[in-house]
């Protein structure tokens, strides 16, 4: 027998591993590193220090900008998950008919479609729509990220359908459940993990959104990305580490949730 | 046993799948048959029959592109699954994995608005009666399948169905389990008193455990009638050739009357037999006999031929033989502890046929 090709053979795999993790992380380990610097120099070392997150903390602008962030990615996230649900429904417990393909392709555009495009198309419709009614609050913002947090609640939803053994909703209708009994009962509680997962994944999109959160926000309406963006241009203070290090053992915290919650469910 | 009313009964029933452009499947072609009540009812076929699609339209996870279903009398061709006293024990088991065993069993009288108390008593007695008290608060993925099996009948028999369906249910068990489900089946069709209908391509399965067995081909019903009948009195060539193992002859019929034939060999050998339908004198026929209902003999017999193979299978031996016609013969023959079939590979012998082992078949 030939021998089998393994990439884990190769020479240099392992250096060349190593460098990939490096180059990935060595970032944002800086970035955590300095985030504890207790100097406002950038690359002097004075010592450990919370000083920056208690700077972040006092700022009255960092804290409304993230409650504002929380608020949409909640609200998106729950939207976005809901109608995800219904169309993954939709797409799964139908025979192939022509057309199925295009809808996949529908429903996952905002993955495709430069979101630098997406950003510019909803700035003008809705500078439109706001001349016309008058209403500048955060419905736009949370509209926006519904649309692109769809694509990222469907995918995860949809994979668990199409594992799901079809029999189990037809033994449901053969016990005397109907259709809704049978959703509430048996399709539901199987999906769970799925629905889970897709609401998690759509919470943490939106809470990092920058590009259409930019084009899309009133004034006053900066999410915690955006007003990060904002305070960079004046120049990078070291509470801008702060605020991505608790940015990022949030979103870090959030996958882990889900992780467990998923392999508990299966 | 006098004016039994059918418990089902499919009356003109046709079912076509349509498939893309002129391609669509006639899987049931025109079925009627009436299933008695408390009868072990199986539906036997190779795959592709009809069996299942007919077995699903009872159940209501398909309807009839024309003709009536009636249960006790009453159409229930157009009603939901959910609305009709019928339950199924899959081929998957289909058990859902997020509930316990006693869940899984509680579930039909759960969704029909029972009470709990009536529902929790049910379960017990339920699972006492497929012996897994034990069992109750596992999960379906934490047994073993012939366990999950039993959870399925037990889920199925809980809401007191009218008929019991069963499709394929021991097709996934080893051959030892599959043995003691069968008759575990039996006993506990004979406990609940209700009418089972059974799916089913293994013949040898169908024999056993029927009460009477409807044959199947190509969405048609061949023969309906007890193991015996489809046994020793097919109706057709298939029904033989799908049911245990037999041996054709073709000759012509020379005199026929009275359900009796003689019908002359090519050889020349005459053979008597019995006929399912009328002969007439001069025709070709086709004759069928069992191989344990013809004898080897070691002179004359009423045909001849050379061995051409011994296989030993325990409990009996086959023998082989390539007759003068041209065809092979097989005969079966009993094994005993103290001597070897007495026959060997190359010799020549007789066959002999009794009066009422040969029956003429329609093809």
């Amino acid at each position: 027998m030939a021998k089998r090709f393994d990439v884990r053979r190769q020479n240099g795999f392992v250096s060349l591993a190593i460098l990939c993790f490096f180059l990935l992380y060595l970032p944002i380990a800086t970035l955590v590193v300095y985030a504890f610097n207790d100097n406002d120099s950038l690359a002097i070392w004075k010592g450990f220090s919370l000083r920056w997150f208690h700077v972040a903390w006092n700022n009255g602008l960092v804290i409304e900008s993230s409650i504002r962030s929380f608020q949409i990615a909640a609200v998106a996230a729950l939207l976005a998950t809901i109608s995800a649900t219904m169309a993954a429904l939709a797409t799964t417990r139908t025979k192939p008919y022509r057309g199925l393909t295009f809808k996949y392709a529908f429903i996952n555009q905002p993955l495709m479609v430069p979101e630098i495009v997406t950003a510019v198309a909803l700035l003008i419709v809705f500078s439109r729509i706001k001349i016309w009614t008058g209403y500048s609050g955060l419905g736009y913002l949370i509209a926006a990220h519904t649309a692109f947090c769809v694509p990222f609640a469907y995918l995860p939803i949809r994979a668990r359908l199409e594992s799901m053994d079809l029999a189990l909703e037809t033994a449901a209708a053969d016990l005397y459940a109907t259709k809704w009994k049978t959703f509430r009962h048996v399709t539901l509680p199987l999906l769970w993990p799925g629905i889970l997962a897709g609401l998690m994944l759509a919470f943490v999109v939106s809470l990092d959104d920058v590009v259409i959160t930019e084009f899309v926000k009133s004034g006053g309406q900066d999410t915690l990305p955006t007003y990060m963006l904002g305070q960079i241009r004046r120049g990078v203070t070291r509470e801008i580490n702060a605020i991505s290090t608790a940015f990022l053992v949030l979103s870090i915290g959030i996958v882990t949730a889900f992780f467990f919650v998923s392999r508990k469910r299966t | 046993m006098t004016a039994m009313r059918p418990a089902v009964e499919a009356k003109g029933v046709t079912r076509v799948f349509r498939g893309t452009g002129q391609d669509s499947v006639r899987a049931l072609d025109n079925v009627s048959v009436a299933i008695r009540e408390n009868e072990f009812f199986t539906l036997l076929g190779p795959s592709g029959c009809g069996k299942t699609t007919l077995l699903r339209l009872i159940a209501g996870f398909d309807f009839p592109t024309d003709g009536e279903i009636l249960l006790y009398g009453q159409d229930i061709a157009p009603l939901p699954p959910f609305k009709r006293p019928v339950n199924t024990v899959f081929q998957s088991y289909a058990l859902f994995p997020h509930m316990t065993v006693a869940d899984n069993i509680g579930f039909g009288l759960k969704m029909l608005g029972r009470p709990k108390v009536e529902i929790e008593a049910r379960v017990d007695a339920m699972l006492k009666l497929v012996h897994m008290q034990e069992l109750k608060n596992r999960r379906t993925s934490q047994i073993s399948g012939g366990q999950q099996q039993r959870v399925a009948l037990a889920r199925a028999l809980a809401p007191q169905p009218k008929v019991l369906l069963l499709d394929e249910p021991l097709s996934a068990l080893d051959y030892k389990l599959r043995k003691e489900m069968q008759i575990e089946l039996k006993r506990l069709q004979h406990e609940t008193g209700i009418t089972f209908i059974f799916v089913t391509h293994d013949q040898e399965e169908a024999l056993t455990m029927s009460d009477r067995i409807a044959v199947m081909s190509s969405g048609n019903i061949l023969q309906v009638g007890t193991p015996w009948d489809v046994y020793d009195h097919p109706a057709e060539r298939f029904v033989a050739d799908f049911i245990g193992e037999t041996n054709f002859l073709t000759g012509t019929v020379e005199n026929a009357g009275n359900g009796q034939a003689q019908v002359a060999l090519r050889s020349g050998a005459k053979i008597c037999a019995t006929a399912a339908v009328d002969f007439r004198a001069g025709s070709n026929a086709t004759l069928m006999v069992r191989p344990e209902h013809a004898k080897l003999v070691k002179g004359r017999g009423d045909l001849s031929g050379t061995i051409e193979n011994i296989v030993y299978f325990g409990t009996d031996t086959h023998i082989h033989v390539r007759l003068d016609e041209g065809d092979v013969f097989m005969v079966r023959q009993q094994n005993s502890r103290s001597a070897g079939c007495g026959f060997e590979n190359g010799t020549r012998v007789g066959i002999s046929i009794g009066d009422d082992a040969a029956q003429l078949l329609k093809d």
